[in-house]
């Protein structure tokens, strides 16, 4: 069970880190709904897993009689995802008013708070994604 | 997306959502669900009413502000936690109260309106977000 | 330097000002009163300790402790110490600042006070470093000079460093001696010196005294530290600041010294010191900056002489410490009155002030044969005892000896040359006519330097009362010390004959001397000076150069390197330390290799397409596969959040999308940041997947969530265990996190709104 779990948060966590590397700040956005994703699991994970029944006490019972799913983690992943999309949603929103500013969506370029004194460090080779492709 | 038929049929799902997202909020204590789950669905039942007839529409239905509902449901969270205080408790301690309406008992306690706070809060900050959104003029 | 200062500033300050003149120095007075009254009970052989509990979880008390060694320095600060308050508030008169000043100089005395009575190793720790901060407030009173700024950030630099490798040494050496406390501690000085850490002790204690007393190669700071206004200067260089050090080694001498390190390191650095310092001394033509090189001088020499294990070495160290501080705070004052009333301090301009200021001409005078060394003054006691220290060590006597001469030599030398030249021969133009101090000022030198003569020709007075006790102390032992002026015909005199010899000639042809002493120092590598500045330069580009290299505003390049420290860091330690747990249990129902397959689908869909609906479709299937692996492992609660949420994020995206440009650029740097980028992640993934797998082998603690499980019906009323975790057992984490996604809601709301209201505003 555990090495399924394992398996698929690295594959998310993979993929997550790639992408936040990437200048294009819609692309380190997607990274980031990714590595909730991961984190949530990471958490989900760390309260062991089994195929069991849900952390829910039957009727007439004042606990649960058979050994039921670890309800602590599933807690915290829920509120979790409920904060995980109120930053994603933030963070989209923040991109979209960043865009209308500064015209650009390349990390690089984003330097209002540190400008670049040295010049840029590294030749981008690719082009950048500019305003023009926003048609 | 202009289609009559499409606006009738999200006005019917829509509300059965919204019953749904409260029955969720009132069952969560004991079962699956909870104010959490509950408001995600009722946001989802707005999102789905704005893509159908606009982001004005889903205003005149809330009639309210969503940053007011985000905010009230905050206090009503903060008041379901210090009216513990004022029964000597620590700030959220769970404060319940059984009465019996024709012989079943209906409890009633401070965790759900806690709960309630939650369901107001997420909801209202969630359609916030989204009609700021759709709202743009371009 | 700060003698002009006061006619800058606008006369009169009000009463205010010129009661705190006169009232200030009453406070070191009366506790030079008070601490005079405990002479008797220290003479006897007593000692007095006090002690409150301050931090008993750590064994660190505030405790004080009384003998003969603290109470002379006790003495010396506060006599001293009046007639620096006193002198100051005329040197000083009509500063703007005059009040600070008073207030730094009172903390500062504080300080040397707590440090030299405190008995707790920690107490006398936060003394030292509150004595170190004080000193840069003082030595950078003049704040607006450029010079002062720097000199004092480099005495708190050089001695705070010191400092440190102090409290470390400190620390090792309470945890040797299991206890704190100087007093238990120098009780049993053979278990130290006979523990395994004895060294770390010795070197790290060594480098606090060394620095803070500025002995070679640390000696550069105090010259420079005379930026102060010369009443500092003069407090400072006499009886405080510098003479912490000397204090500590004194201090420490029942327990660190009389090993073989212990003596050689004491006696070559303070005799390489002593030299080099007093070379130094006699090429300066400024009189404030020859007694700054004299006092270094003075300090190696009795560093040398605390190295000594044999009574003789340390009364001579003891009577110098008392010589030095009256003859030393005397000249500094004179030298602060003759820049006060001349407007220089510039040997070359001065002469024949003796008829203008005959009172600081006597003053100087005295403290200069004193200095020198001359009978009947107690200098000369001072030195008959260092020659005869000198030639009782048991280490080298002929190098300390001879090291010894070459430093009171140019002492005869300096001392001549700070009383002959401004006071005898022809009157020269200064910048202002000069005329007698007041007696505020002159007074100080003259007391000063007339107890220097009466001490000389009643040595008793000091000798039996003050003197033993402060060598029994050092020497923890009884001892009989009787200072006597006449020792009759012997090699010390001999050799003190001598030294005023080679001392007059030095004066005699001073100037060839500093000419050769200037080259000397022009062709060396490099100075002590100079290798501060290029270590701050260095530091500062080192700075420099890594803040392009960390810190270059790239969000990329941050990321790149936590990522990759993390990988390193993390992934290290689980190779290393064997902690990587390989699954045995691969039995996965076949459905759940479906939706692994389908995380991955969607994982490889979002990072290689172009298209941002596609992008949002791979994102909407990751989603669904970690709901449907919720659902699967017992968490429907957790499962239909994460299907609403998703749904709420394909609404967003697809909202924000079309307004932000395509995905037809990913954004790495050319094919080698491809691979780079490549390679980090691939190593997080696999990193946090041991981790993963590694965590879960470990037995897990229940205990929390049995009592959820146990207290959910009967405490909460609630049957949905992670419902009532969240509204009743946790609610105030679900509050804080409501409260969260509220703000994100208000946030978000506010950033588009106003993008829209600055439109429509153009």
């Amino acid at each position: 069970m555990d090495a399924l779990l394992a398996l698929t948060v690295g594959v998310l966590v993979s993929g997550a880190v790639y992408l936040m590397l990437s200048r294009h700040l819609v692309r380190f956005l997607f990274g980031l709904i990714l590595l909730s994703n991961a984190a949530n699991l990471v958490i989900f994970a760390s309260g062991r897993t089994t195929l069991a029944l849900p952390p829910l006490v039957p009727d007439g019972l004042e606990a649960p009689a058979v050994t039921v799913a670890n309800a602590l983690p599933q807690a915290l992943i829920l509120t979790a995802i409920v904060i995980g999309f109120g930053l994603l949603a933030f963070a989209m929103v923040l991109a979209y008013r960043a865009y209308q500013s500064l015209g650009t969506v390349d990390t690089d370029a984003m330097r209002v708070a540190e400008p670049d004194v040295n010049g840029a460090g590294e030749a981008a080779e690719e082009p950048a994604p500019a305003r023009s492709e926003a048609a | 997306m202009d289609s009559l038929i499409l606006r009738t049929a999200t006005r019917l799902i829509v509300a059965l959502m919204l019953i749904f997202s409260l029955f969720l909020l009132w069952r969560g204590h004991n079962l699956p669900g909870g104010g959490f789950i509950g408001s995600l669905v009722a946001a989802t039942a707005f999102a789905l009413y704005a893509m159908a007839c606009g982001p004005a529409a889903v205003r005149a239905a809330l009639r309210v502000d969503p940053r007011l509902i985000a905010s009230v449901g905050l206090l009503i969270a903060m008041v379901a936690g210090v009216l513990a205080v004022f029964a000597g408790d620590p700030f959220l301690t769970g404060l319940w109260s059984k009465p019996e309406i024709g012989g079943a008992v209906l409890p009633l306690g401070t965790p759900l309106l806690f709960d309630i706070g939650v369901y107001l809060t997420v909801l209202g900050a969630v359609l916030s977000i989204m009609l700021a959104l759709e709202e743009r003029e371009d | 330097m700060t003698g002009p200062a006061a006619s800058e500033a606008p006369a009169g300050h009000g009463s205010g000002t010129t009661a705190l003149r006169w009232l200030a120095p009453v406070l070191p007075l009366a506790l030079f009163l008070a601490l005079l009254t405990l002479l008797p009970a220290i003479t006897g052989g007593q000692t007095v300790r006090v002690a409150w509990s301050w931090v008993p979880s750590l064994d660190v008390q505030l405790s004080f402790y009384v003998d003969g060694l603290s109470l002379l320095f006790a003495l010396l600060i506060t006599g001293i110490g009046t007639f620096i308050f006193l002198y100051a508030g005329t040197y000083l008169h009509g500063h703007p600042r005059l009040a600070r000043f008073y207030l730094y100089l009172t903390l500062f005395m504080a300080s040397m006070l707590g440090l030299v009575l405190a008995d707790n190793l920690i107490t006398l720790f936060v003394f030292w470093e509150l004595t170190t901060v004080s000193s840069y407030l003082l030595i950078g009173f003049d704040c607006e000079k450029a010079e002062a700024r720097r000199n004092a950030l480099q005495a708190l630099l050089v001695t705070g460093i010191g400092g440190l490798a102090m409290l470390a040494g400190f620390i090792l050496l309470g945890t040797a001696a299991g206890s704190f406390e100087l007093s238990e501690i120098n009780a049993d000085g053979a278990a130290i010196r006979e523990h395994a850490l004895y060294l770390p002790i010795l070197a790290l204690v060594l480098a606090g005294a060394f620095t803070k007393s500025a002995q070679f190669p640390f000696h550069f700071w105090l010259p420079n530290a005379m930026a102060a206004p010369t009443p500092v200067s003069a407090y400072l260089h006499s009886a405080t600041m510098v003479k912490a050090g000397i204090y500590l080694m004194a201090r420490v001498h029942p327990t660190l010294g009389g090993t073989d390190w212990w003596m050689w390191t004491l006696l070559l650095f303070g005799a390489v010191t002593a030299v080099w310092a007093s070379l130094m001394a006699v090429r300066q033509t400024d009189l404030k900056l020859m007694l700054a090189h004299t006092t270094v001088m003075a300090l190696g020499t009795l560093t040398m002489f605390l190295g000594a294990e044999v009574k003789i070495g340390i009364a001579a160290a003891v009577t110098f410490i008392l010589v030095h501080s009256l003859y030393k705070a005397s000249m500094f004052l004179v030298v602060g009155i003759i820049d006060h009333e001349t407007g220089t301090r510039e040997v070359d301009r001065l002469g024949g002030l003796r008829k203008a200021m005959p009172i600081t001409f006597l003053a100087a005078a005295a403290a200069g044969f004193s200095m020198a060394g001359f009978p009947p003054f107690l200098g000369f006691i001072g030195k008959e005892l260092k020659y005869e220290g000198a030639l009782a060590i048991t280490h080298a006597p002929v190098f300390m000896t001879a090291a010894a001469l070459a430093a009171n030599a140019l002492m005869v030398a300096v001392a001549a040359t700070v009383v002959f030249r401004p006071f005898l021969g022809q009157r020269t133009e200064t910048p202002r006519a000069a005329h007698e101090a007041p007696w505020s000022m002159w007074i100080g030198p003259a007391v000063l330097a007339t107890l220097g003569l009466v001490f000389g020709m009643a040595p008793g007075i000091v000798g039996v009362r003050l003197v033993e006790p402060t060598v029994e102390a050092i020497l923890y032992r009884p001892e009989d010390v009787s200072l006597k002026l006449w020792h009759g015909i012997n090699l010390p005199l001999m050799l003190s004959v001598l030294t005023v010899l080679l001392g007059l000639a030095a004066f005699r042809w001073r100037k060839p001397l500093a000419g050769g002493l200037n080259w000397l120092v022009r062709v060396l590598p490099t100075t002590g000076d100079r290798a501060y500045d290029a270590t701050l330069a260095g530091m500062m580009a080192f700075a420099t150069w890594q803040s392009g290299v960390l810190q270059n505003g790239r969000q990329r390049r941050y990321l790149l390197v936590v990522v990759a420290t993390f990988v390193l860091a993390v992934g290290g330690t689980l190779v290393v330390f064997d902690g990587v747990a390989w699954p045995t249990n691969w039995s996965v129902p076949l459905y759940a290799w479906g939706v692994l397959a389908l995380i991955l689908a969607g994982t490889a869909g979002t990072i290689l397409t172009r298209s941002r609906l596609g992008a949002v479709t791979a994102l909407g299937a990751v989603g669904t596969g970690s709901a449907v692996l919720f659902l699967m492992y017992g968490a429907p609660d957790v499962a239909m959040t994460q299907l609403m949420v998703e749904t709420l994020v394909v609404v967003i995206v697809a909202l924000v999308l079309p307004h932000l440009p395509g995905l037809a650029s990913r954004g790495h740097s050319g094919r080698f940041g491809r691979w780079r980028d490549c390679v980090v992640a691939i190593g997080a993934g696999t990193v946090v997947a041991l981790l993963v797998l590694a965590v879960t082998t470990v037995p897990l603690d229940r205990d929390l969530t049995t009592f959820f499980e146990q207290a959910s019906v009967p405490e909460a009323f609630g049957r949905n265990i992670v419902n009532v975790i969240l509204v009743d057992f946790r609610a105030i984490d679900t509050f804080g996190e409501v409260a969260v996604v509220a703000i994100a809601g208000l946030a978000s709301y506010a950033l588009v709104k106003s993008a829209r209201r600055r439109r429509g505003a153009k």
